[in-house]
């Protein structure tokens, strides 16, 4: 089976993100860049299927040079080649996810498999909507993911409980937290990982629109919440609820 | 122009605390940008349901009905509503960021070709939305291009529409699917059984966190307060991780958003990914015995303590408070 895997490069989930004072964006001085979590967990997926069946695993990545970094890091953990489509400009998720859809026709993957959102702009949107592009089924937020034959089901983490649902591939499956615990590059796989393919593609060249629909304006910090105080025990700890917040 | 198409997620017949606020949402940019407030209610026999969110404001509700709708799946109700969007000249549609608004949205966004916002808490009255990134340490301003918009709106961020008025007309529509084109088939789905309020909807929650050490801790230290409040409970990353308890109960950038009136987080360091799905509680109260936690920081009330004593302290505490 041949697994298409879209990743993105943010910033380290433990890092502590300022916005600039003039709110044009955040500050990246001393910003460590990773795999987006969700998309490492992809990768994995990807992986364990690749290597219970046969196929190819590619990974695609639409941002500037620097990306090659996590694509390096993803063909360390396994994947056998990887694209970066080129490009300087913010792109919203429809021109994120119209770029990859291009890629998945010259490619033909039978699955393409995403991070439900990353973890910077918080969208949870490209899966989806690569997904209505390409016209096939979409499993979001999986949890498990079995496949048999040529049918595929999926565990869906949703409200209240546990969702299943099944289709046959080509598809799209975005993962969530608990589809698995992925790998770490090892040794060898670093030193392979330099002889594996890396494409570069320029945005700009693939035909498709790019003009982003939606528009950042500005970012701010949040209002910041005052806490702090310590209480001395339990049962003052209720009395000032009931007393004082007055919420029990 | 200015219309807004609110998509009314129903759960068996009834609209959940987070579709009201979705109802809300929509009223309050009809309002701003000069349009009619439309709901719509999906199913495939969604008439008797409809008729229930005809009291709260709405000018009109759209019994929108098609066998191929009976359970959700994301490409017939993608197909239903863009038809309906563009049919009825829409200028919004909106949802709850649940987890059926966070699939279905994109995938309508995209059959549309319109630009999306996820989540967003605030609507300015210049044409901008706001919503939070970086798990809520960011505000977006952001704007969308082009003649349809779609959004969906956190829920904690507005307050539940209310009841009210004369009933709006409800008008049954046969939704345009092309059946041909469906891929995907239900299964099953495998509710989590809890007699306890949902999270998105309780004035307290109680949540837990890896300080717990054991699932079986869940069930003997954390429950009888949580029972004693009448109030749901949570949990951390680390305690759905460590299998402690359902991934359903995750608060944090990732799971569940919530502000409730009071959250009390037991053996909860604060991770940023956390205070992300909390940090908007009008109380919030931490017990943790390591007196650096994150969590304190956001803390109205902080309790340095070992849990397994101070928790059922608090529950006799509440116990006799509600005897007295």
């Amino acid at each position: 089976m041949k697994i298409l895997v879209p990743i993105k490069r943010v910033p380290d989930p433990a890092t502590t993100i300022r916005v600039l004072p003039d709110g044009s964006g955040i500050a990246t001085d001393n910003v460590k860049w990773v795999i987006n979590p969700f998309c490492e967990i992809a990768i994995e997926e990807a992986l364990r299927i690749k290597e219970k069946q046969t196929g190819e695993v590619v990974l695609v990545s639409v941002g500037q040079s620097t990306w090659q970094e996590q694509l390096r890091t993803g063909l360390a953990m396994g994947a056998d080649r990887a694209i970066l489509v080129k490009t300087d400009t913010a792109l919203d998720s429809l021109a994120i996810a119209r770029i990859i859809a291009k890629i998945a026709g010259d490619e033909k993957p039978d699955l393409i498999i995403l991070g439900k959102q990353a973890i910077d702009d918080d969208a949870n949107q490209v899966g989806q909507m690569l997904a209505e592009m390409l016209g096939w089924p979409q499993a979001t937020f999986a949890s498990k993911v079995e496949i048999a034959a040529d049918k595929i089901s999926v565990v869906r983490e949703v409200d209240g409980g546990l969702e299943t649902i099944a289709f046959k591939i080509p598809a799209v499956i975005t993962a969530d937290l608990r589809l698995n615990e992925p790998r770490y590059a090892s040794l060898p796989g670093i030193m392979k990982a330099r002889k594996k393919e890396l494409k570069e593609i320029a945005a700009d060249s693939l035909g498709v629109e790019l003009a982003p629909k939606l528009k950042i304006k500005t970012l701010a910090a949040p209002p910041k919440r005052q806490g702090g105080r310590k209480i001395a025990s339990a049962q003052e700890m209720v009395s000032l609820l009931h007393t004082e917040a007055k919420v029990i | 122009m200015g219309d807004v198409l609110i998509f009314a997620e129903h759960q068996g017949g009834h609209f959940p605390k987070a579709t009201l606020t979705a109802v809300h949402a929509g009223l309050e940019l009809a309002k701003k940008r000069g349009g009619k407030a439309i709901a719509v209610v999906a199913g495939d026999a969604p008439e008797a349901t409809a008729g229930e969110i005809a009291k709260y404001g709405v000018a009109k509700v759209i019994a929108l009905a098609h066998p191929a709708l009976k359970n959700y799946l994301a490409d017939a109700y993608a197909q239903a509503l863009a038809a309906l969007a563009k049919k009825e000249g829409a200028e919004f549609i909106v949802a709850t960021a649940t987890a059926m608004g966070k699939d279905l949205f994109p995938r309508l966004a995209a059959r549309l070709g319109a630009g999306m916002a996820s989540e967003i808490t605030a609507i300015n009255d210049d044409q901008s939305f706001v919503r939070p990134t970086y798990a809520g340490n960011v505000m977006a301003t952001v704007e969308i291009d082009g003649p349809i918009k779609v959004l969906t709106v956190r829920g904690t961020a507005f307050d539940a529409a209310k009841p009210g008025g004369a009933a709006a007309p409800v008008e049954k529509q046969n939704a345009e699917i092309d059946a041909g084109a469906l891929k995907m088939e239900f299964v099953s789905f495998n509710a989590t059984k809890s007699d306890r309020p949902q999270l998105t909807e309780a004035r307290i929650i109680v949540s837990g966190g890896r300080g717990l050490k054991a699932g079986e801790n869940f069930k003997t230290v954390l429950e009888p307060l949580v029972d004693e409040l009448g109030a749901a409970m949570g949990a951390s990353r680390a305690a759905v991780d460590a299998g402690f308890v359902p991934n359903d109960l995750q608060v944090g950038q990732t799971g569940k958003v919530v502000a409730p009136e009071l959250y009390i987080a037991v053996g909860i360091s604060g991770a940023i990914q956390h205070l992300a799905g909390m940090k908007d509680s009008k109380v919030i109260c931490a017990i943790n015995k390591d007196e650096e936690a994150p969590i304190f920081a956001v803390a109205d009330y902080g309790l340095v303590a070992d849990l397994f004593k101070a928790v059922p302290e608090m529950t006799e505490e509440i116990k006799k408070l509600k005897h007295s």
